[in-house]
């Protein structure tokens, strides 16, 4: 009933759009860190004909992430940070997804609304509520101070890995959690019925029936916290600002804002990405795969 | 059901027990009903809010302290303060204005763009849909940095006529919103399916019409949640904002909290993030009230849950 031109003609704006701020923008990543270096202004120009290439900078930044170079260390230590973070996330936030899906019965409205909440208060300000919790004369040190915990707090804010690893869960739990929580949904509970009316034991049941069913969402809740926790530079830049505890995306942001040498940042840019695909490729076949089973 | 929900229960026993029985209940099995975990989901609701609430709380110190309590003065650091109030600061206002107006931009772009995407998307076919399809994806996974060091380079190098400031930042508000649209707009899309469009081109309706009376109003839920969405995530981004930004003077109100929050932070700038708290929280105040009473008589799809999960989440494993 309606003209065959037409569903495309909807879709091409969006399209041409994505295309042109998409596509072509990260082809400017690759012209730049395939690019040369203009020997006087120490800029970037960048090739955009792969026939012109040049494989300089790139082939430097590399060798960078060999053992005992110059990103070496700051790779394990973003790699570490993110596992850290993400196990954390993880044991705390499943049991939290479990239990408001499970077992809350009069309280999961109000629950789920206030698991929400911190979706609408910009992450901005979360931090900033973080750090005055943990500023030198906050209450997290009044705190320790008044319950003779500790005389002489630590210094949080200063180079501190922990404050970096929490504030990276404490920014990033809230995107675990939703998507924990829907898949946790949507697993059938007339085959837990059936596990304990078959005698399992509530544990046995959860070992053997919820948590492989729910291994979906954790897969696919990790990567998407994962992805943007890799790209961070804010988080470690707020609550500890030093180099010690600076992250991938730090040494990116330092290349374009610190000492602009745009072709190294962009060739970091480009094997982050590169490092980064294989979970992107993932979460997208999942997102796929939902839609399909929408659509059908 | 009973197994599952009531495991501490004796069995045929269904009147409701005393509190004698629930205390012997609780000491030989302490963990029978699942007090662990409650003790940590309201553990994780109270550290994941009390930290904002105490922030909020400090933009109405009377004194210049982010973290001692000086009194309570409720208009002081909004307006009150001739010198460094939101209201007085000059960089502290233009940050505000600057996050509205990138964030009314975006969606006033964003959603219609979005929303025609997500129609065509879904009713077009064939091997160009399906790479534009597997294009709409990228942005959803692609981590903020990412885009943000693309969309920089493109404005230096290619895009030259446009200059890193306002209008480079509602391009990347909108191409990095866009997605989000789409996968609202599509699933409602779904849920509609085919029938009452056919149902109006039996009764006579041109194409036009089936278009604009029938499928737009059933889209209006979505379109709405869209609307919230996009403002939702153009006044939270920092990366392409920062990105993209011409300094001071494009500078938002992630960027400005960003940026005074290293060095010695007033109570202003806490009032600065509180104000965005509330907009945000009225939006969802006034979303909630408008889909309740659009949404009246329509018998519910999904249930309301799973409808609360994925409006609010925007997506959804």
């Amino acid at each position: 009933m309606y003209p065959r031109w037409l569903w495309p003609a909807f879709a091409v704006p969006g399209v041409l759009w994505l295309i042109l701020l998409f596509l072509v923008p990260f082809y400017a990543v690759i012209g730049v860190a395939f690019g040369g270096v203009d020997p006087i202004f120490m800029n970037a120009v960048p090739n955009w004909s792969p026939t012109d290439w040049q494989f300089d900078s790139i082939v430097t930044t590399l060798k960078g992430f060999l053992p005992g170079n110059q990103y070496w260390s700051v790779m394990i230590r973003t790699t570490v940070y993110v596992a850290i973070a993400l196990a954390g996330s993880l044991l705390l936030g499943y049991p939290v997804a479990y239990y408001i899906s499970r077992h809350a019965k009069k309280t999961k409205g109000i629950l789920l609304a206030l698991v929400v909440l911190p979706f609408w208060v910009s992450y901005m300000m979360r931090m900033l509520a973080w750090v005055n919790l943990f500023s030198p004369n906050g209450f997290i040190n009044k705190f320790l101070v008044w319950s003779h915990i500790m005389t002489t707090p630590p210094d949080w804010l200063n180079g501190n890995p922990g404050s970096v690893v929490l504030g990276l869960i404490y920014g990033y739990i809230p995107y675990l959690i939703l998507p924990l929580l829907a898949a946790l949904d949507r697993i059938d509970r007339s085959v837990l019925e059936a596990a304990r009316d078959l005698g399992a034991s509530p544990a046995s049941a959860f070992y053997h029936v919820t948590l492989p069913l729910s291994k979906p969402g954790i897969l696919g809740a990790s990567v998407i916290i994962a992805l943007p926790m890799f790209g961070d530079y804010y988080t470690p830049n707020i609550v500890s600002g030093s180099p010690k505890t600076s992250m991938l995306g730090n040494q990116i942001d330092i290349f374009f804002h610190g000492g602009p040498q745009p072709s190294v940042g962009a060739a970091l840019t480009l094997i982050l990405s590169m490092f980064l695909a294989v979970l992107m490729a993932y979460y997208m076949v999942t997102i796929a795969k939902a839609q399909k089973e929408l659509q059908a | 059901m009973s197994a599952i929900t009531e495991r501490g229960a004796v069995p045929g026993h269904f009147a409701e027990p005393t509190l004698g029985t629930k205390l012997r209940r609780l000491i030989a099995n302490p963990w029978g009903h699942p007090r662990g975990l409650v003790i940590i989901t309201w553990l994780y609701v109270v550290i994941s809010i009390v930290p904002v609430v105490v922030a909020i709380q400090f933009s109405f110190n009377a004194g210049r302290s982010v973290t001692a309590w000086q009194g309570f003065d409720l208009t002081k650091w909004y307006f009150g303060d001739p010198a460094y109030s939101v209201w007085a600061d000059p960089r502290l206002q233009h940050a505000f204005w600057q996050s509205m107006k990138l964030a009314g931009l975006d969606m006033v772009i964003a959603t219609p763009l979005g929303v025609m995407l997500a129609i065509g998307l879904a009713r077009w076919r064939g091997a160009l849909a399906n790479a534009s399809n597997f294009i709409m994806l990228f942005p959803l996974v692609t981590p903020e940095l990412m885009m943000g060091v693309s969309l920089f380079l493109v404005f230096l190098y290619i895009f030259k006529f446009i200059q890193p400031g306002t209008t480079a930042q509602v391009l990347g508000h909108v191409t990095f919103s866009l997605s989000y649209v789409v996968v609202i707009v599509r699933g409602r899309l779904f849920s509609i399916g085919k029938s009452y469009e056919e149902a109006a081109a039996d009764l006579g309706a041109t194409p036009w019409e089936s278009l604009r009376l029938v499928l737009l109003p059933l889209l209006l839920p979505a379109v709405f949640s869209s609307l919230m969405m996009v403002f939702a995530i153009s006044i939270d981004d920092f990366v392409i904002s920062q990105w993209l930004s011409c300094g001071s003077a494009c500078d938002t109100v992630p960027i400005r909290v960003y940026s005074s929050t290293r060095g010695a932070p007033l109570p202003s700038v806490n009032a600065l993030a509180a104000l965005m708290v509330y907009m945000t929280l009225s939006a969802i105040g006034i979303a909630w009230l408008v889909m309740r009473f659009s949404n009246r008589g329509e018998r519910k799809a999904e249930g309301a849950r799973g409808g609360m999960v994925q409006t609010m989440g925007g997506f959804d494993m």
